[in-house]
């Protein structure tokens, strides 16, 4: 037992443990903030270190392996400067996005849908970038695609760089047309095509089945959005009110409903989310199902399993046969409030050397073939003008899949629509409404929708 | 004299003990509140110095989320149109009507009672009944104890993925038993008429192990000679549960009653692993917490922290009345 004429040297010591250690805080603290330096120079910042979202997980190794390759190729051109990456997957989680920025821990540069820029601002933890990118700092800056670079500016001030946009089509397991006597060349392109040869699909029994949907963790709101937008209608309507219960909408939920309780073309398991689609279609046990052509080149094959020969993409399906539109979205990458100006310069370097040049980084496409990787899928041009040509031309002489496969889509050339306001919260609603039709054999679609509609412009209303 | 009894350690002043200075001077150097409050400190310092510990953990982790969250409730943010930076406001009652009017509102709270109902069917009665089995058996009860023990064991997150597999309707065990009985399938959690007595299930499953070892220690403090004079009289096995083992074990009962139904009404995990997000078809499974969970991390609008924490200060309100209630009852009572 310590005697009590130890207790307040003991109590000392702590103290003094204590003042000590909340004074290396301090001094930690106070460091990273003393050294924002605006004016300095690129090339003059000193050792900087950086926290960089987007490391493929070590579930995808070759894309893991291309990236951190890309990270010491570039740490050995600026010597100064060191990444720290961090792998999540997905790159950006909901739930675990809207937390950080609620704590204000996201990385030094972090990920971004394009629609996060309105939740990222409220935030307030984004940093303007407006002065640090210009056509020297990011090669090719002003032939970035214009809506990309509207998608990440908010007013005349940029908060992020684009990397990656998408529209959405209707991705095939061409091995199970072939089985099934389709034509793989020929997707379906209106509905009633679709429910046909989902229905020729799934009697091939095996477990096998023709067509696959979302119901679960936003993602069926979200594709019932770009459905209703292929399919002529529209979500939110000019008066700033929801507008989706219409004809195009219920044509799209009664192909839905046929498809699973009349021909039993889709699986009785729903409460399907983003992830679960893909694994069935990388194990062969699915027909179809919609996505942007990427869920084939980085989910699909790499890490489910996929031969990327046995996928094509055709356009989303409508009544007409010729899609009015897709839900249109992106990728970015956001650089944090708390950034010094040298880690934005060093951010904006890294991003512009991994992510937005033609020929090196995720455009590096004689490596990503050597790594055998797919190269060659259609997808909207992240650039207009000679930096778009050039990146197609060196798409081109690495090309790997048959772009055969992919011609319907990309003929259909859909027009890329944006999300509604307060897209997750709609989104949300809407999953009910998916599953209902999904689950509910005696789903009364019209009323879904009806409630649907009052519920979303409740939402809309509440976030005005 | 006074002040010598006062100084040993360990010993109190019969006056103060009651609540009264006991006459004694109001001031003075070594008798007046400051000298008081010195020799009291003094006293508790080692008691202190051994709570400073949890009551940080507490303040940090416990009292300031709460107080936070309810000053939250009243607050709004929302991006301040001229200098483009985020701006909190006071709300007075927005966020509460905001939320009572989300359709989600009633149907989160009528699944979260009807859990807790069901809760207390199942999960309830099920352990209870485990437990006396288990106290009559003469052999293998060591064995039994542990098989009954082991799902608590496992992460709750593993036990529901289990349970997600079981109860898949295209390849999952449950209906691969029913279809070799001869028996109609399920939907289980894909249905909006079972999804909430599956999840009512596999909760039972996953919890009940810990709760029919505290029932079991009950039963097993009842003394013998009870049970020996209820056979003499002529007491079956519900004779003797209904006169011996329901009134011997009542404490315990009521306390895990009341902590069932704070945990039920606190209802999780289950729906949201099980239905992939907790909503469940036609929100049949969406309860209290998964809505805040909702408005605080799957909605993109602003403000929703705000719409979370009102929800939070509801139910924490609730829980609140219901554990006043049923302690100034059982105090009552006993």
């Amino acid at each position: 037992m310590m005697s009590p004429a130890r207790r307040p040297a003991a109590r000392k010591i702590a103290a003094a443990v204590l003042v000590a250690g909340l004074g290396v805080s301090a001094a930690a603290c106070s460091s990273s903030k003393s050294s924002k330096d605006a004016a300095a120079p690129a090339g003059g910042d000193g050792p900087v270190t950086i926290s960089v979202a987007c490391e493929p997980p070590t579930s995808q190794a070759k894309q893991r392996a291309e990236w951190l390759q890309d990270v010491a190729t570039f740490e050995k051109a600026n010597p100064d400067i060191t990444i720290h990456g961090v792998d999540t997957y997905p790159c950006e989680n909901t739930a675990t996005f809207t937390a950080q920025l609620k704590a204000g821990t996201e990385p030094d540069v972090f990920h971004m849908y394009f629609t996060d820029l309105n939740q990222v601002l409220d935030a307030g933890q984004a940093a303007d970038i407006t002065s640090y990118v210009n056509d020297t700092t990011v090669p090719g800056f002003s032939d970035l695609a214009p809506s990309a670079m509207a998608a990440v500016t908010a007013g005349k001030t940029v908060y992020a760089l684009p990397t990656g946009i998408y529209t959405q089509g209707l991705i095939i397991n061409r091995k199970l047309f072939q089985q099934a006597g389709l034509n793989p060349d020929q997707p379906p392109t209106t509905w009633a095509d679709v429910e046909k040869d989902a229905k020729a699909i799934a009697a091939l029994g095996n477990g096998i089945y023709g067509y696959g949907e979302y119901s679960a963790g936003n993602n069926g709101g979200w594709h019932f959005s770009s459905e209703v937008d292929a399919n002529g209608g529209q979500m939110v309507g000019g008066d700033g009110k929801a507008a989706f219960d219409a004809q195009p909408a219920t044509e799209v939920l009664q192909a839905l409903h046929q498809m699973r309780f009349v021909d039993g073309s889709m699986s009785p398991t729903q409460q399907l989310k983003w992830g679960d689609l893909q694994k069935q279609m990388g194990a062969g046990k699915l027909g179809m199902y919609i996505a942007a052509p990427d869920d084939i080149y980085n989910v699909i094959v790499p890490q489910d399993g996929g031969n990327v020969d046995d996928y094509g993409v055709g356009p989303l399906p409508s009544t007409s046969g010729t899609p009015a539109g897709s839900l249109s979205g992106g990728d970015a990458l956001a650089f944090n409030k708390h950034d010094t100006p040298a880690q934005i310069r060093a951010g904006v370097k890294f991003v512009a050397f991994s992510e937005l040049t033609p020929g090196q980084g995720q455009f590096n496409y004689a490596r990503t073939k050597a790594d055998g990787l797919p190269v060659g899928f259609p997808e909207p041009l992240d650039w207009v003008g000679a930096t778009s040509a050039k990146n197609e031309q060196l798409k081109a002489a690495s090309q790997t899949v048959d772009t055969a496969h992919f011609k319907t889509f990309v003929d259909a050339q859909e027009k890329g629509m944006g999300e509604p306001t307060d897209a997750q919260a709609v989104y949300k609603t809407l999953d009910a409404t998916m599953l209902s039709v999904l689950q509910d054999p005696n789903a009364d679609i019209s009323s879904l929708l009806k409630t649907a509609q009052t519920q979303v412009n409740t939402l809309l209303a509440n976030a005005s | 004299m006074a002040e010598q009894v006062l100084s040993r350690p360990g010993r109190r002043d019969p006056g103060r003990a009651r609540g009264g200075s006991g006459g004694r001077p109001a001031a003075g150097p070594d008798g007046g509140p400051n000298g008081r409050f010195l020799r009291t400190l003094r006293r508790h310092l080692a008691a202190h110095g051994f709570l400073i510990g949890a009551v940080l953990c507490f303040a940090m982790f416990s009292w300031y989320p709460m107080i936070r969250e309810i000053i939250m409730s009243f607050q709004q943010t929302h991006r301040d149109k001229i200098t483009r930076q985020p701006k909190t406001t006071w709300a007075g009652l927005q966020n509460y009507t905001r939320i009572i009017h989300d359709p989600t509102f009633a149907q989160a709270w009528k699944n979260t009672v009807e859990f807790s109902l069901l809760a207390l069917l199942i999960g309830f009665a099920v352990p209870f009944v485990t437990a006396i089995i288990l106290n009559e058996l003469r052999h293998a009860r060591g064995y039994l104890r542990i098989l009954v023990y082991l799902p608590v064991m496992l992460p709750p997150a593993s036990a529901l993925l289990l349970f997600q597999y079981f109860y898949d309707p295209n390849y999952g065990l449950f209906d691969h038993l029913l279809r070799m009985l001869h028996l109609p399938t399920s939907q289980f959690v894909q249905s909006s008429s079972s999804a909430l007595v599956s999840v009512t299930v596999a909760s039972t499953w996953m919890n009940m192990g810990g709760t029919t070892l505290i029932y079991l220690a009950a039963l097993q403090n009842i003394p013998g000679e009870l049970y020996e004079a209820a056979e003499l009289d002529g007491a079956g096995i519900l004779g003797r549960i209904r006169h011996v083992t329901i009134p011997q074990t009542r404490l315990i009962l009521s306390m895990m009653l009341m902590l069932q139904i704070v945990g039920t009404m606190q209802l999780f995990i289950e729906p949201f692993i099980l239905t992939n997000g907790g909503a469940g078809p036609n929100n049949s499974t969406v309860s209290v917490v998964n809505l805040i969970y909702q408005y605080a991390f799957n909605l993109s609008g602003s403000s929703n922290y705000n719409s979370a924490s009102a929800l939070g200060v509801l139910l924490m309100l609730v829980l609140g009345v219901f554990s006043a209630g049923y302690l100034w009852l059982s105090r009552d009572r006993d």
